[in-house]
């Protein structure tokens, strides 16, 4: 039989929160943000010699210390802000799509098709065009999965994953096919005198055109999650099949739907990725921010302020760290483990916004 | 003086702002036979669950036979001779009875199975229980896996047993089983504690009755002293009245008849064979049946949602037409365009009934969210509702817009039901409308039913209380194994016959 000794009382023990007062929870937030950056600070010192506040300042110039260099930001940043918004109604529905990658390639492709094929249209009938295909080519390579999922219950996770190989082989295919100059391997930057297809400048950027799409889609999705009956429908679709069922709600065609809409903004980032930012294809034209701005859309709950803040959030350390990789000569994996921290201390503190720690003897006291 | 088996003091316990458990200090008694009695809410499943090693207290002290103890785990507790059968059963569905009785336990040597089905046996012969160690959990009813859990925490020597709502699932025979099983424990010696919401059975098996209200001890009776009144007062804190009415509607239209209709599940297996009956406005039809024999997929057949065999037919009637409109083969939506009310509480209140991540205003929509101008939602009136169901029903809930999962079981029950009524419905299903509810909650829902029957609603209520379905229904529709198996009339129908009408099928098949 266990006797009760002094201390025999389990160390650390976990209880569930109500809820958190969301100043408590931006309090949590923040707070991680600090202790990551403290962290983060000792571990460069430790390491490497480097003085902390130099390296963050650094970092902080690497992301906002030209005007070029704010540009070459905000643009990261309206990218992934881009293509969380689209997965947002998709994960909203709890359908896993993490085949954004795919679906911005494959609107890339499009785009790059509509510049090199249709130039001789007129420009704003082009830019039309090119906005539409890349939105349809978007939505079909979503379609699938969808489809399948609907009919046939198909596993959604896998499915749009590997949609993703499939889109990259095609750009690359894509790439070969529309190689300038021969033998580079590149498709190079397309209509590079002419300048058909890219992005009017607007305020002296040809960025602006996107910040202003990317703000548009922000506040539509905004209302479309919260205010429409479609909207409705996602949530309770994904809150419980059956239930949407219970309600007379068609589960296939949501689902069939949403992934058109989740699609075609994923193929329109690709359009911005192309036509706007670097008016040429790849197959890193996605670069990975397909599988970052999951990350991006579940941290900020779907909302569509949040999702800006923290693809912001994203592009800065992206940028930032790139410049102390090159101005503090350490090498790109160290900048790698500082976005690493910094995510990492972010969603560990998801865990306390949920959960509170009692220490021994501490029972009680504290907040309840 | 009987020596203290168990003695709690000062135990608290919370989780977040609720206080589960609320300074309480109480004994258990050697070898006695303790009902915990108490409503839903009460904090009976987690006092009990920290003498388990489930949860640890916040304060507070627990002495098994006299010496202070440390419960952290649970394999503490077996330390402690304590074992706990749980509500929901914690059995391997693909391992057999002997191999869910050694789970956890590490044994010295080598595995023998022969030794391990003998002591199984063992315990059988001696406490009159009646299990095969072979036999896999997947092939076992619910009263042999409960059987087996009690197998399992003897095995493992627990002189203390804890039962939580152990007759929740069982019919009356296997009740009256399951008793004799508890009183020849008792009589070896051991000392059990049993968790129970039913008053009838506390007065019939227990020695002293212990009582907790809303976390707080109460106190502790003689059970020969208590009669069911006196414990409803001390359960609810105040008189309540226990009795149902069953008022008469002359006037009873036909709403629903429904024929032949059989159904398969999605695993293939038969749970609807051959169902005919007919519901009427202004009575309530009571379906009753041990859980799992149909009750589900007749009531979603019902409401669309469940695919049927050919050759079912239901046919509703509405109260200003003389033809009938066949609902089989139709969606829910399809058949709320027809003009059909059918109004459904299912027996999944947050999996189906509710969303459980939105509020309460925004769940008021769920099934008219269409109706909202252009492609918008309308959400003033779903708020109105919800504000008038919340004062109507006394919902307790911080805002119309907290998530209902949050919400007290009773309280997500208030707003579904509330819901359904306010559609107004000609036919109202309900789905064991009153688990896990309070006993005010309980009888607010069943005036709530009479209510709709006067209104010459056809009420359809699926319950599993055999003494309040032949205190409230007109008529009770017996399921056994997906089959009718009797239609009594509820005011002359005796318990007996019920609760052998809900195992006739099993007996024959067993005969056969």
């Amino acid at each position: 039989m266990p006797e009760k000794k002094k201390n025999g009382e389990p160390l650390i023990r976990l209880a569930k929160r109500d809820s958190l007062a969301p100043a408590a929870r931006i309090g949590i937030r923040l707070g991680s943000l600090l202790i990551a950056l403290l962290f983060c600070g000792i571990l460069i010192f430790a390491i490497t010699g480097l003085n902390p506040v130099v390296v963050y300042r650094t970092m902080f110039e690497g992301a906002f210390g030209t005007k070029t260099r704010i540009w070459s930001t905000v643009k990261e940043m309206m990218m992934l802000a881009c293509i969380a918004i689209g997965l947002a109604p998709a994960f909203k529905m709890r359908f896993w799509n993490i085949g954004a990658e795919g679906q911005v390639l494959i609107g890339g492709i499009v785009t790059a098709a509509c510049m090199l094929y249709l130039k001789t249209l007129p420009s704003p009938l082009l830019l039309a065009l090119m906005f539409a295909g890349s939105a349809v080519a978007g939505a079909l390579w979503a379609l699938l999965p969808a489809v399948f999922k609907a009919k046939w219950n198909t596993n959604e996770t896998l499915f749009t994953l590997m949609m993703n190989y499939v889109a990259i082989q095609l750009t690359s295919f894509f790439v070969a096919k529309w190689e300038n100059p021969f033998g580079s391997n590149t498709v190079g930057i397309i209509n590079q005198n002419g300048m058909q297809g890219w992005f009017p400048a607007l305020f002296g950027t040809r960025y602006f055109i996107s910040v202003i799409l990317v703000l548009l889609f922000a506040v539509l999705m905004f209302v479309y999650l919260k205010y429409t009956k479609h909207g409705y429908e996602i949530a309770v679709v994904g809150a419980s099949e059956n239930t949407a069922r219970y309600a007379g709600i068609n589960v296939g065609w949501v689902m069939i739907r949403t992934m058109l809409l989740s699609g075609a903004i994923c193929g329109l980032a690709g359009f911005m990725a192309v036509a706007g930012a670097s008016h040429t294809i790849s197959v890193s034209t996605a670069g990975g921010r397909g599988f970052t701005a999951i990350i991006v859309a579940w941290l900020a709950r779907f909302d569509s302020a949040t999702m800006l803040l923290i693809s912001l959030l994203l592009a800065f350390l992206q940028s930032g760290a790139g410049e102390i990789a090159s101005k503090c000569k350490l090498n790109d994996y160290a900048s790698q483990m500082i976005i690493g921290i910094i995510l990492f201390f972010i969603l560990g503190s998801e865990f306390f916004i949920n959960y509170r720690c009692i220490f021994r003897g501490k029972a009680g006291k504290g907040e309840a | 003086m009987t020596e203290a088996a168990i003695s709690l003091k000062h135990v608290t316990k919370s989780f977040g702002s609720v206080i589960a458990n609320d300074d309480v200090t109480m004994e258990v008694r050697s070898g006695e036979i303790l009902a915990l009695l108490g409503e839903n809410g009460s904090g009976k499943t987690t006092l009990m669950n920290m003498l388990a090693g489930i949860y640890y207290p916040d304060h507070g002290s627990i002495s098994v036979n006299g010496k202070e103890v440390n419960i952290r785990d649970p394999r503490d507790a077996f330390a402690c001779g304590i074992g706990m059968v749980h509500q929901h059963f914690k059995l391997v569905d693909v391992f057999s009875a002997a191999e869910n009785v050694i789970i956890g336990i590490n044994g010295k040597g080598r595995l023998s199975h022969r030794q391990i089905a003998d002591a199984i046996r063992k315990i059988c012969d001696k406490y009159g229980f009646d299990i095969d160690p072979d036999k896999k959990v997947y092939d076992m009813s619910v009263s042999e896996k409960q059987t087996l859990e009690i197998v399992k925490v003897l095995y493992r020597g627990a002189d203390i047993l804890i039962l939580d709502e152990p007759t929740a699932v069982l019919t009356p025979q296997e009740t009256e089983k399951l008793f004799s099983v508890i009183r020849n424990m008792k009589k070896d010696g051991k000392t059990v504690i049993i968790i129970t919401h039913k008053l009838h059975e506390v007065l019939a098996i227990s020695d002293r009755v212990a009582i907790l209200r809303r976390g707080v001890y109460i106190d502790t009776v003689e059970t020969k002293d208590a009669t069911e009144q006196s414990l409803t007062e001390m359960m609810v804190g105040e008189k309540i009245e226990l009795n149902i009415d069953r008022p008469l509607v002359e006037e009873r239209p036909l709403r629903l008849r429904i024929e032949h209709l059989s159904c398969f599940n999605e695993e293939g297996i038969q749970k609807l064979d051959d169902v005919s009956f007919e519901a009427y406005g202004g009575e309530i039809l009571g379906i009753a049946g041990v859980s799992g024999n149909g009750q589900k997929e007749l009531l979603e057949a019902i409401a669309g949602l469940q695919v049927t065999m050919p050759g079912a037919s239901i046919v509703y009637n509405a109260p200003d037409t003389e033809e009938g409109a066949e609902l089989i083969g139709k969606t829910p939506r399809k058949i709320r365009e027809l003009g059909v009310h059918l109004s459904f509480v299912p027996e999944d209140r947050l999996g189906m009934g509710l969303v459980g991540d939105l509020g309460m205003s925004e769940n008021m929509m769920l099934k008219d969210y269409t109706r909202g101008r252009g492609i918008f939602t309308d959400k003033k009136k779903p708020k109105e509702l919800a504000e008038r169901i919340r004062k109507d029903l006394n919902v307790v809930t911080p805002g119309i817009g907290t998530p209902v999962r949050r919400l007290s079981g009773g309280n997500v029950q208030k707003v579904l039901v509330g819901r359904e009524i306010a559609a107004a419905p000609t036919v109202l299903m309900t789905a064991y409308a009153v688990r896990g509810l309070d006993i005010n909650t309980s009888y607010t829902i069943y005036q709530l039913l009479n209510e709709q029957k006067e209104a010459g609603v056809a009420v359809i209520y699926v319950g599993e209380d055999l003494d309040v379905l032949l205190e409230l229904c007109d008529r009770i529709l017996v399921l056994c194994g997906g089959r009718v198996s009797g239609i009594l009339d509820g005011r002359t129908a005796k318990k007996e016959e019920v609760g052998r009408l809900m195992t006739q099928m099993r007996k024959e098949a067993a005969d056969a």
